[in-house]
């Protein structure tokens, strides 16, 4: 066998920690660079009547994301009306009804799947299913692609969550005559709300920066929302469709979109986070 | 009495559950046949040919999808390339190097990169990083005797930039699935290689990465699913171009960016459904990579168990 100097293989150990501290600040500092970057275009868009005004004509001066923001915001709160309840129900059936089951096998298998599934073919599916038979693109169409996007995960936190409650607590509630979705409801979905909770929160995060399945469902409308039944203006399409465009006063605004997106985004998943870690840490 | 009356409500609330648990199934289900049924024309129209074809002409309604597949398979890769060995390192870095306050730290920071949106990462491509390919990046590698790989004009644009954001959207699932797998490795085995003296590259390089391997292996999968189905990112700086070349500064075109690109544009029956045969041509290839994924990770996490 090779003898190897001692010296050889302290450098060779030396170079790799470096390189590995390098790894680490490369990632870091594209984060930084980033974010820098989304601050300091975007911040200088951001006025008064950046909330208050609808979109104006590129040229035209003034005008704001005040639709559009209203427009996610209704889009995102309805998609979590839809895919919450299911993805609640769903998790509860993994965790407390059939988890060992084939059909449980079957569904916790395609909740992976639904969960890596690009969200384009989320899109393309809910325009074949809604779009084409509505005969136009819509809010309702819009919600129901978030929808099927937040199921997964909220189904697989809800599981996770309830699997961490002890099976005592249950089984206490039960030999005292509670029914079963008394005991689900009202025991088991208590000890694990604040689980619950951010499961939710981070599924409504990941959800409402999401562009690609609002392409071809919700389109997009520079109007102020009147019915769902019609395109949908919303913070993500525009910021593609302004970005796109060869106007700078559009390109601005899709930077100013871009900031309050990526600060809600960023700040609701830092929050549920720390929430996560003090928690785990107490 | 009462007590009778809520429990009635048991088997609905069972069955409720269970039918939600369906709707996951049938969703899955219903994505597959409804590709299918919406590719039928463009699948009669140019069977197998369709994946091979170069042609996409809406005017004469002649689609191929050779070059949008050749740009996912080009991006793809360029993304895994750079994508794995760094997850890798910073994974080493997080569980072997760093004090646990700094690791805490920097795990957190690249886990919030895997937060920020998409098209934010299209925005910064598009208007900061490409600029910033094409004045410092590009003029050097072009320089670098790379065959045709590195040829060609340098608009900072192309595949080569639209794999790199890609490489950084990966980064953080690779390597929080790899910390995890290195923090699997029992501390016994490691310390008995730092016990005979070995440096700390000794111990991750011959003891940590074969004992994780396979569970690296899995993390790859789960990072190259992502990185094919991304979608707005690379629409943002591939540049959409229905070509194919040689050189990695070209502009070029994705599955996902074609389908995010021209979906709104297809008026014509032959053109929608081509484009929804794409859609199926990717959602088949996440499926069987995610597929392949779970599977890999489900048994290396039972034999690491076991063991």
């Amino acid at each position: 066998m090779k003898e190897k100097s001692i010296a050889g293989r302290r450098f060779r150990d030396l170079l790799v920690r470096g390189l590995a501290c390098l790894a680490a600040v490369i990632g870091i500092a594209f984060l930084a660079w980033i974010l820098y970057v989304v601050m300091a275009h975007g911040l200088g868009a951001i006025n008064w009547d950046f909330f208050t005004e609808r979109p104006a004509p590129p040229g035209m001066e003034g005008g704001g994301m005040g639709s559009a923001i209203v427009g996610t915001l209704v889009l995102t709160g309805l998609a979590m009306l839809i895919g919450v309840p299911i993805g609640l129900l769903a998790g509860v059936y993994l965790a407390e009804f059939g988890g060992h089951t084939r059909l449980g096998e079957c569904v916790r298998f395609t909740t992976n799947m639904l969960m890596g599934t690009p969200s384009i073919i989320i899109g393309v599916f809910v325009y074949i299913i809604m779009v084409v038979p509505m005969k136009n693109f819509s809010g309702y169409a819009g919600a129901v692609s978030l929808a099927i996007i937040m199921l997964p995960v909220v189904t697989r936190t809800t599981e996770d969550m309830l699997q961490l409650v002890p099976s005592a607590l249950r089984e206490s509630a039960l030999a005292l005559g509670a029914p079963r979705w008394k005991v689900t409801l009202g025991v088991v979905f208590r000890a694990a709300k604040n689980g619950l909770i951010t499961g939710i929160l981070l599924a409504v995060a990941r959800v409402s920066g999401e562009t690609a399945p609002l392409l071809f469902t919700a389109l997009n409308s520079p109007y102020w929302l009147s019915s769902l039944n019609e395109p949908t203006g919303n913070l993500t399409v525009t910021i593609f469709n302004y970005a796109m465009s060869p106007y700078p006063d559009w390109q601005a605004m899709a930077w100013g979109a871009s900031f309050l997106i990526t600060a809600g985004v960023l700040s609701a998943t830092v929050f549920t986070r720390s929430l996560l870690w003090f928690r785990s840490h107490r | 009495m009462e007590l009778q009356r809520q429990k009635n409500f048991d088997p609905v609330f069972r069955w409720l559950a269970t039918l939600c648990g369906a709707l996951v199934v049938l969703m899955v289900a219903g994505i597959f046949w409804e590709l299918v049924e919406g590719s039928q024309l463009s699948l009669h129209k140019f069977g197998v040919g369709f994946i091979f074809s170069q042609a996409w002409n809406p005017v004469k309604e002649d689609f191929g999808a050779a070059s949008s597949i050749y740009g996912t398979l080009v991006s793809t890769a360029i993304a895994m390339f750079l994508a794995v060995p760094l997850s890798l390192i910073i994974a080493l870095f997080l569980v072997e190097l760093a004090p646990p306050w700094l690791s805490r730290i920097v795990g957190a920071a690249i886990e919030l990169l895997a937060a920020i949106p998409s098209i934010i990462f299209g925005m910064w491509g598009l208007f900061v990083f490409a600029p910033f390919m094409a004045d410092y990046v590009q003029p050097f590698l072009a320089d670098v005797p790379g065959g045709p790989l590195f040829s060609g004009v340098k608009m900072g644009i192309g595949m080569l930039t639209a794999g790199i954001i890609l490489a950084l959207m990966i980064l953080p699932y690779i390597t929080s699935v790899t910390r995890d797998i290195f923090l699997m490795v029992p501390a016994v085995v490691k310390e008995s290689a730092y016990g005979m003296g070995s440096t700390t590259w000794e111990v991750s390089r011959k003891v940590t990465i074969p004992y994780g391997i396979q569970g690296i292996v899995g993390a790859c999968f789960l990072g190259l699913a992502r990185a094919i189905g991304e979608t707005m990112a690379v629409t943002f700086v591939i540049g959409n171009r229905h070509e194919i070349s040689a050189s990695l500064f070209s502009a070029g075109n994705s599955i996902a960016s074609t389908l995010a690109n021209e979906f709104t544009e297809a008026a014509e029956p032959i053109y929608l459904s081509s484009l929804v045969e794409l859609g199926l041509v990717l959602f088949g290839v996440t499926f069987l990579l995610q597929l392949l994924a779970q599977w890999w990770l489900k048994r290396t996490k039972r034999k690491m168990g076991v063991a």
